[in-house]
């Protein structure tokens, strides 16, 4: 098992930039998500660690060792792909010896170590099966064992559950986060899912343009986000922006918006012009008491909670509200933001102002 | 009509569409079969006319195909002692003997070691340039393939006179290499063409994995890609085969003697001790064989050949 250190890892496809001076930690027995939207670079970074791509710049160090210009073949990790990749002129017994053999591992040894993984992974009796005919629930176990079999260094997962069904994703993927507890192997995983990233993740990276947007714990992630973008993909629904003109000082604990004074948490830099209010639906409350105003203008019912869509001065707000408080649609009603969680953003650069909140993580990023 | 199906045609399109290719089944059959029941004719019944369809079989073509024979006298025939072997008596029923072996059958082997020697370099070379074109990033990728293909833009014969100048100055001319090599350069485009369409097919992702799992790049090529080539390797080298073992008119222009193939040698059987068709006749039935076993052999993956792209799987 080993530790993971990427330093300014940046990747050229021709002219066009996939990712650009990424640097990050992953550390050892670490479950660590690279989350973002298609097209942001986190497969070509996965791919660049697991060295199926070779990076234009920077370092990978595995274990200590810089291999960003080795070879998959020297780099001794696993890689379970989204579309399974098995061998598919081999029986899975066959694909799941085949790395073994390609280490020159004795056969007595090679056939105890696929019955001890299929054992794990409770594929036993489809040994001799040709993976032609297998459930996709099979495959992925297949996949997963062909990984673990090797005992490798990290494994990488590129969007290991998106060929699956969601019933049977639910499912796997509380095996894999199993799996990996009971092993403690590093595993570094791609994924778009913003849910399955908070759900499975030690850690999270946020990838937005070849860009590492924010990098740390789902809590920090999801509590006190960097930048709007990830504020914005994070959490469902995404945190509420209210956009307005303002002046805020170091040391200030309220903004004033559309004249009503909202409390924020303690801050710590100075910023004048356009800024961003930035709150999640959940911290928004409605209660007549509130100063600040907006007008229901839908309601979905979602069991225990609702989503109460409102329109106020400074732009279109959700709140997450027991679903036993009654929410009219047209009503103006008050609003009241949880103080502490608030997060300021500058609307020009989409940057989070550093406060009491979340001085701690912005410096990490 | 009672019923109506998208899918399954009605009794009478089955069988216009039956007749249709039953019809066209006997039209391209019937000069394969003249040319096998005409190696099993007599000379006599071979030029008949009409055309005898019923006849008693012989395998004098066939003798006549594998022998040299010398014309002799009744009385020196009688002389001789009875005949050791069948065609020897059979040579004899013409007032001939049999002087030694034919040519066909290092003309036969000619051929065997030029159409396969030729079709494995080609489908060899063919496989690895497929590979690279399809997986790597080649310089002027396009533009290569492009030209790759424009060398079959012409009958290759168009250019027979170059080559046999280049040919004589290189003394590749009438060499089993010099064949091997020429005909390696007709079939290599369609080589490349037909596996880098076989090849794409083929995910990314298995090579990658077998990467991941300790393999080298030839590895993961050798034993992750070529299985699940095969189908493509297969239907290419029929390809190929058919076309240098077919081939006739470079083998007419560029050998005479030691690497002539069958093809030019047959028709020179017409000259030898009169018209004997059914010499030509059997030299051709024999001919066909091996395409025809190999054909066969490979036609699960010929249909394949034929229809891939069609469907994806």
């Amino acid at each position: 098992m080993a530790e993971i250190i990427i330093k300014n890892l940046r990747k050229d496809f021709g002219s066009f930039n996939a990712v650009k001076s990424s640097s990050f930690t992953i550390r050892d027995g670490e479950f660590f998500m690279l989350l973002g939207p298609s097209g942001c670079g986190k497969t070509t970074t996965l791919r660049m660690i697991a060295g199926l791509e070779l990076p234009t710049a920077g370092e990978i160090y595995i274990d200590g060792e810089e291999v960003s210009q080795k070879p998959a073949n020297q780099r001794d990790i696993a890689f379970v792909f989204q579309m399974f990749a098995l061998y598919p002129h081999m029986n899975v017994r066959r694909n799941l010896s085949y790395p073994l053999v390609s280490q020159g591992m004795p056969r007595a040894q090679v056939k105890a170590k696929v019955a001890e993984v299929a054992g794990i992974l409770g594929i036993t009796d489809i040994l001799n099966r040709p993976v032609g005919g297998l459930s996709g629930g099979d495959r992925q176990r297949v996949a997963l064992g062909r990984a673990i079999v090797r005992d490798p260094k990290a494994f990488m997962m590129d969007e290991p559950l998106g060929a699956l069904d969601a019933e049977f994703r639910e499912h796997m993927s509380e095996e894999l986060r199993a799996l990996h507890d009971r092993m403690g192997a590093t595993t570094v995983y791609v994924t778009h899912d913003q849910l399955e990233a908070m759900q499975m993740g030690d850690k999270i990276v946020v990838m937005n343009h070849g860009v590492v947007e924010q990098f740390g714990t789902p809590q920090d992630i999801y509590d006190k986000p960097a930048t709007m973008f990830v504020a914005d993909f994070i959490g469902s629904p995404s945190m509420n922006f209210l956009r307005f003109q303002g002046t805020v000082e170091a040391g200030a604990t309220a903004v004033s918006l559309n004249g009503q004074t909202l409390g924020i948490p303690e801050m710590r830099e100075p910023r004048d012009g356009d800024l961003v209010f930035g709150v999640r639906p959940e911290h928004v409350r409605l209660s007549d008491g509130g100063g600040y105003r907006g007008t229901v203008q839908a309601t979905e019912y979602l069991g225990t909670t609702q989503i109460v869509t409102l329109d106020t001065a400074n732009g279109p707000l959700k709140a997450r509200i027991g679903s036993d408080q009654i929410a009219k649609v047209g009503e103006s009603v008050g609003l009241e933001f949880n103080p502490r969680t608030i997060t300021l953003f500058d609307n020009q650069s989409g940057r989070a102002l550093r406060s009491d909140l979340n001085e701690g993580v912005l410096n990490n990023g | 009509m009672s019923s109506y199906s998208i899918t399954e045609p009605s009794k009478r399109q089955k069988w216009v569409a039956g007749v249709l290719v039953i019809l066209y089944a006997v039209i391209t059959i019937m000069p394969l079969i003249w040319i096998i029941a005409t190696g099993f004719k007599s000379p006599a019944d071979a030029i008949s006319y009409p055309p005898k369809v019923m006849f008693e079989p012989t395998l004098e073509g066939y003798v006549n195909l594998f022998t040299t024979r010398t014309r002799v006298s009744p009385e020196a025939l009688q002389a001789l002692p009875p005949p050791a072997t069948w065609y020897e008596g059979i040579v004899r029923n013409r007032d001939m003997v049999i002087a030694g072996p034919s040519r066909y059958g290092e003309r036969f082997l000619n051929s065997v070691i030029i159409g396969f020697g030729s079709t494995f370099l080609s489908v060899f070379l063919g496989t690895l340039a497929a590979y690279a074109f399809s997986r790597f990033k080649v310089p002027l990728k396009d533009d290569l393939l492009f030209f790759i293909l424009s060398t079959r833009m012409m009958p290759p014969i168009a250019v027979a006179i170059p080559i046999f100048l280049m040919f004589r100055t290189l003394g590749l001319s009438d060499t089993h290499l010099g064949m091997i090599l020429l005909y390696t350069a007709v079939n290599i485009s369609l080589a490349v063409w037909l596996l880098k369409g076989f090849i794409d097919e083929i995910p990314r992702e298995y090579e990658e994995a077998a990467l991941i799992d300790g393999y080298t790049r030839f590895q993961a090529f050798y034993k992750v890609v070529l299985p699940q080539a095969a189908t493509g390797i297969a239907s290419t080298a029929i390809f190929c085969l058919i076309f240098a073992w077919n081939e006739y008119a470079f083998a007419v222009l560029l050998t005479s003697g030691t690497a002539q193939t069958a093809p030019p040698f047959i028709p020179t059987i017409i000259g030898v001790g009169g018209q004997d068709w059914p010499a030509v006749a059997a030299g051709a039935t024999i001919f066909l064989v091996p395409v025809m076993v190999f054909t066969i052999l490979l036609r699960k993956h010929l249909l394949r050949g034929i229809t891939f792209g069609a469907v994806r799987k």
